[in-house]
């Protein structure tokens, strides 16, 4: 028969401590099949058709997308489940079997571009790097070899409806039934963080990974502002955050469950959830023992005697949270010749150090000096173990700067690196020049020591959005932090004036060809006077009489 | 002449090592009037660095000199001041030395032609006295050390200093007709110095007494000895390059860098804006043709100035100045030290005036208008631009100007120096 495939839909609320709220979609779909091998796959259900036949015509294992609009705030939110930078960020897994990666990625990068109607074809390699390190494969598989590795972010791309609409129709149900219904793009874009991404990767079936199914994980990221007009003071409910309600789950789907996070008010002190429910459950996540209340939308007696479910949070009271591990950036300096780029990560940990390996990919125009780069906790110099730097070639490529840094207990590590900022030729700058150049995030990653052990059976019935990142130890989890992008001014030639300055420039070579071309070749010889026009004609007139001239 | 030589020293090695210790070091080491991508201590410094992290330094954009100054600085990055001082002692030393010889067969030569009558009668003033030319070698001298441009050059630290220094030395080693000590000054951070070799052969044609006949066999036979030596030597510096990183990939770094001209940094050549603006259909195109400006006044110089080398020299490096890809005020401040040997022609200078006000004017505009631009963000790259090609006709008016004279003096010294015109009334020359 046909490969079995699978769909589960899962929506995450988690009321944040800023009073902000927290909403994350993920929809994952399994699917049986072997894309790579010679049998076409021609019959498709719930796996969407545009991504099998990119998976197979390009040899992908992985493929992770992510479309972010802002910044997600760690210090008031925590950490997100799925982090993201701002812009667009593509990272990419070929098979061994490919044999010209660059010209694959470029393909690649086209198609993708007309799926998620972005412009991913600015993606060159100009602003694509191979990490020796920080992005290692997330699915099973055995290949480390950082060839096949691809990743470039586009700090300036900006998400809308436009992005929003085909992400939607890859869904089994598209938006018609089940979670997605909730995804309307005049709430979901009036936010302060919105990411959508799709992550598709090879996973073990079972335990014992003797067969492997294709993931496809579409995931939707979204903190609603406490202050944004609209939104009640201190309480949510779906209808407010969507401006939708629930009324049935996909049929497609195997499961389809809402998850809300109540471990910050276990006793229901501090919010109250309605409608109430019995359902509890407990995940890992984040080096912490969560606890949810869950609304399985499988059951029709989740959605009540009205036939609509809305779910409503309110208030009692707040409190504060600290993020183990959190980043910032930022550039120092001044004036458009010279700068310095200052990356903050804070650890903090009461009495535990952990490195972290830090991924910075700077444009070429921004000319690193690598011998001024200095890092330094508490005041003391702190020398990275590990430096890969691959220096950038003009038009060419970025550079390339990973290290892996000891962060000790309770401080905070600033790395700095000057630069010098390059002129450009006229074409390359953007149509809003003044605007600036933008520098796409830093990517820090990192083993955080957890408080409680993590669980490393990684098959085990878990919800979605604990089950992203693999967990290969006990004692830590895998976390990845994304700094701010930067935004650089270049200096700019004037656009107004190509034709003026060649024909200037060229007016001065051409002064010094002409004196020195008189010099060479015209000799000194005795000014005989011309006589006046008078006397000139006067001279002709005689030599047609044959007389001698004046 | 050794006590005001070395007074003269002193004098300038102290001028520099004040301003080493000053705050004004890091300030002037940023100009890029004084420093370009070839030239930059910081960019050296940046290779070493690379290489100690294990990443050749010519696989980036940021190092292009010659795999010489990595062996060069690999031991004496810590003694880099002293290093740069040295230079420029070295250079002013060379050139002093190199002019003294040169007036002494200035004035041998004048010798002769007086006592063959080969001078008409009027021009006796024209003819120099060894009175006068006993003070131009310690000019020179301090032409070179003492000159604002090379104090700048040399507090930056810029690389320049030591490709002056090379270029001074080959200048002294042509002079003193030791072909032994003779080589090729190309393993500077340029390829323009080749320009050098037609002027040098010249000279040494001029020394050996083998006229510049070209259908003689003693001259053929010359110049096939002294290309063969002149491309021995050039190899051999190729070649020890190529064996500090057993690779050839300083080639398209260096060498590649200087023609192509990628890196539009400004400075105070013609090239950046230039190729900033450039249509991407012509840069090509006029890449070749500014390239070839630099290279294409050889051979017209030669014929025209075969019987005065020297003078050849001191026109080839101001046209290397003036039209190279990246010049910087070190560059200038090379050929405006061989300015005292020709201070004879004053009276037939035009336009020194002119010059001299344009060139100090754009000097001290140069960073004015960097501040307006790049800091106070009130004037654009026009402003900067428009003195770069002040600057730029200045020079060339000041090298003209120079030739002019200097031609001018040869036709009185064969024609006479009070010319009459055929009805008995004074004369005036023109250029026809």
């Amino acid at each position: 028969g046909c490969p079995k495939d699978d769909f589960q839909e899962e929506l995450v609320i988690r009321p944040l401590h800023s009073g902000d709220i927290y909403a994350s979609f993920q929809f994952r779909t399994l699917w049986e099949t072997d894309f790579m091998r010679g049998n076409k796959v021609s019959h498709y259900r719930l796996f969407p058709k545009s991504l099998g036949q990119v998976i197979s015509k390009f040899s992908v294992r992985e493929l992770h997308i992510s479309f972010t609009q802002g910044y997600w705030r760690t210090m008031q939110w925590g950490q997100p489940f799925l982090p993201s930078p701002p812009g667009a960020e593509l990272w990419v897994w070929f098979q061994d079997s490919v044999t010209d990666v660059d010209g694959t990625w470029k393909e690649l990068t086209n198609v993708l571009s007309g799926i998620f109607c972005a412009s991913l074809n600015f993606i060159d390699s100009t602003n694509t790097v191979q990490p020796s390190a920080s992005f290692k494969p997330l699915g099973i598989g055995n290949v480390t070899d950082h060839r096949f590795l691809r990743y470039a972010t586009l700090p300036r791309e900006i998400v809308c409806t436009e992005n929003l609409t085909p992400w939607k129709k890859l869904l089994p149900c598209g938006s018609k039934a089940g979670l997605a219904v909730l995804l309307k793009s005049e709430k979901l874009f009036h936010s302060s963080f919105h990411s959508q991404a799709v992550h598709i990767r090879p996973v073990c079936q079972d335990w014992q990974c003797k067969t492997t199914s294709w993931e496809l994980r579409q995931t939707l990221n979204v903190v609603f502002d406490l202050h944004t007009p609209g939104q009640g003071k201190l309480e949510w409910s779906l209808f407010k955050m969507f401006s939708r309600t629930l009324t049935e789950a996909c049929p497609l789907a195997s499961s389809s469950k809402i998850y809300i996070d109540i471990t910050d008010d276990p006793q229901g002190e501090q919010f109250e959830v309605s409608p109430a429910t019995h359902l509890l459950s407990q995940a890992m996540v984040l080096g912490d023992r969560r606890t949810f209340s869950v609304y399985d939308l499988t059951q029709q007696i989740t959605f009540g005697t009205v036939r609509s479910l809305n779910l409503l949070i309110r208030w009692k009271s707040r409190d504060m949270l600290r993020p183990l591990l959190h980043a910032e950036r930022y550039v120092a300096g001044y004036g458009l010749q010279t700068g310095e780029i200052h990356t903050l990560m804070y650890n903090n940990h009461p009495y535990r150090s952990f490195p972290v390996l830090l991924l910075d990919s700077v444009p070429w125009y921004l000319r690193l000096y690598i011998h001024t780069l200095t890092v330094t906790s508490k005041g003391k110099d702190n020398k990275p173990s590990y430096i890969h730097y691959q220096p950038s070639k003009d038009r060419v490529r970025p550079h390339l700067l990973e290290m892996l840094v000891q962060l000790p207990p309770n401080s905070v590590t600033e790395v700095t690196v000057q630069f010098e900022r390059a002129l450009l030729k006229w074409t390359e700058y953007t149509p809003d020049p003044n605007h600036g150049f933008y520098v796409g995030s830093s990517v820090i990653s990192s083993l955080v020591p957890s408080i409680v052990a993590m669980d490393t059976n990684s098959t085990r019935e878990q919800p979605l959005f604990s089950s992203f990142f693999p967990c290969k130890e006990e004692s830590s989890y895998f976390m990845r932090v994304y700094t701010e992008p930067l935004l650089v001014n270049l200096p700019t030639p004037d656009f107004s004036m190509p034709y003026n300055v060649i024909c200037l420039t060229c007016t001065v070579v051409a002064v010094g060809y002409g004196s020195l071309y008189n010099l060479l070749t015209r000799s000194f010889q005795i000014e005989e006077p011309s006589p006046g026009l008078a006397k000139r004609i006067a001279n002709i007139i005689r030599k047609m009489r044959g007389v001698p001239p004046l | 002449m050794a006590a005001p030589l070395t007074l003269l020293l002193l004098v300038a090695v102290t001028v520099r090592a004040a301003l080493y210790r000053s705050s004004l070091a890091d300030l002037i080491s940023e100009r890029v009037e004084v420093v370009s991508p070839l030239t930059a201590w910081k960019r050296v410094v940046e290779g070493l660095a690379l290489l100690d992290l294990g990443v050749s330094p010519y696989s980036g954009d940021v190092f292009h000199e010659t795999p010489l100054i990595i062996y060069l600085f690999h031991f004496l990055v810590d003694y880099a001041e002293i290093t740069f001082m040295l230079a420029d002692v070295i250079t002013a030393v060379a050139l002093y030395l190199s002019v003294k010889d040169y007036n002494k067969q200035v004035f041998r030569k004048q010798k002769y032609a007086l006592e063959a009558d080969r001078y008409p009668l009027d021009c006796l003033e024209l003819i120099r006295s060894p009175k006068e030319m006993q003070y131009i070698p310690l000019k020179v001298a301090m032409f070179y050390l003492l000159n604002p441009f090379t104090i700048l050059s040399c507090v930056a630290k810029s690389t320049c200093g030591l490709n002056n220094a090379v270029i001074a030395l080959f200048v002294l080693s042509t002079i003193k007709g030791n072909s032994r000590t003779h080589s090729s000054p190309a393993e500077g951070n340029s390829i323009y110095p080749l320009t050098l070799c037609a002027a040098a052969l010249l000279y040494l044609l001029q020394r050996q007494y083998i006229p510049v006949n070209l259908r003689r066999f003693s001259f053929w036979w010359f110049v096939a000895q002294y290309a063969f030596m002149y491309l021995g030597s050039l190899f051999v510096i190729v070649g020890l390059s190529f064996f500090l990183l057993g690779s050839w990939d300083f080639l398209p770094s260096v060498y590649g860098f200087i023609l192509s001209v990628p890196d539009l940094t400004p400075n105070i050549g013609l090239f950046w804006y230039f190729f900033a603006e450039m249509f991407e259909h012509f840069r090509l195109f006029f890449l070749c043709v500014f390239q070839i400006n630099v290279f294409f006044y050889t051979v017209p110089l030669s014929i025209k100035l075969k019987e005065h080398p020297v003078f050849l020299i001191f026109m080839q490096l101001a046209v290397i100045s003036i039209f190279k890809s990246y010049p910087t005020v070190g560059d200038i401040a090379l050929y405006m030290a061989f300015l005292p040997v020709w201070s004879h022609l004053h009276r037939f200078l035009r336009n020194i005036f002119l010059v001299s006000c344009v060139l100090l004017a754009c000097s001290a505009l140069f960073p004015v208008l960097w501040h307006l631009w790049i800091y106070a963000g009130s004037a654009n790259s026009n402003f900067y631009y428009a003195i770069t090609l002040l600057f730029n006709v200045a020079q060339i008016l000041l090298v003209s100007d120079y030739f002019y004279a200097f031609l001018r003096r040869e036709h009185h010294l064969s024609h006479g120096l009070y010319l009459k015109r055929k009805d008995g009334s004074e004369a005036t020359l023109v250029l026809k």
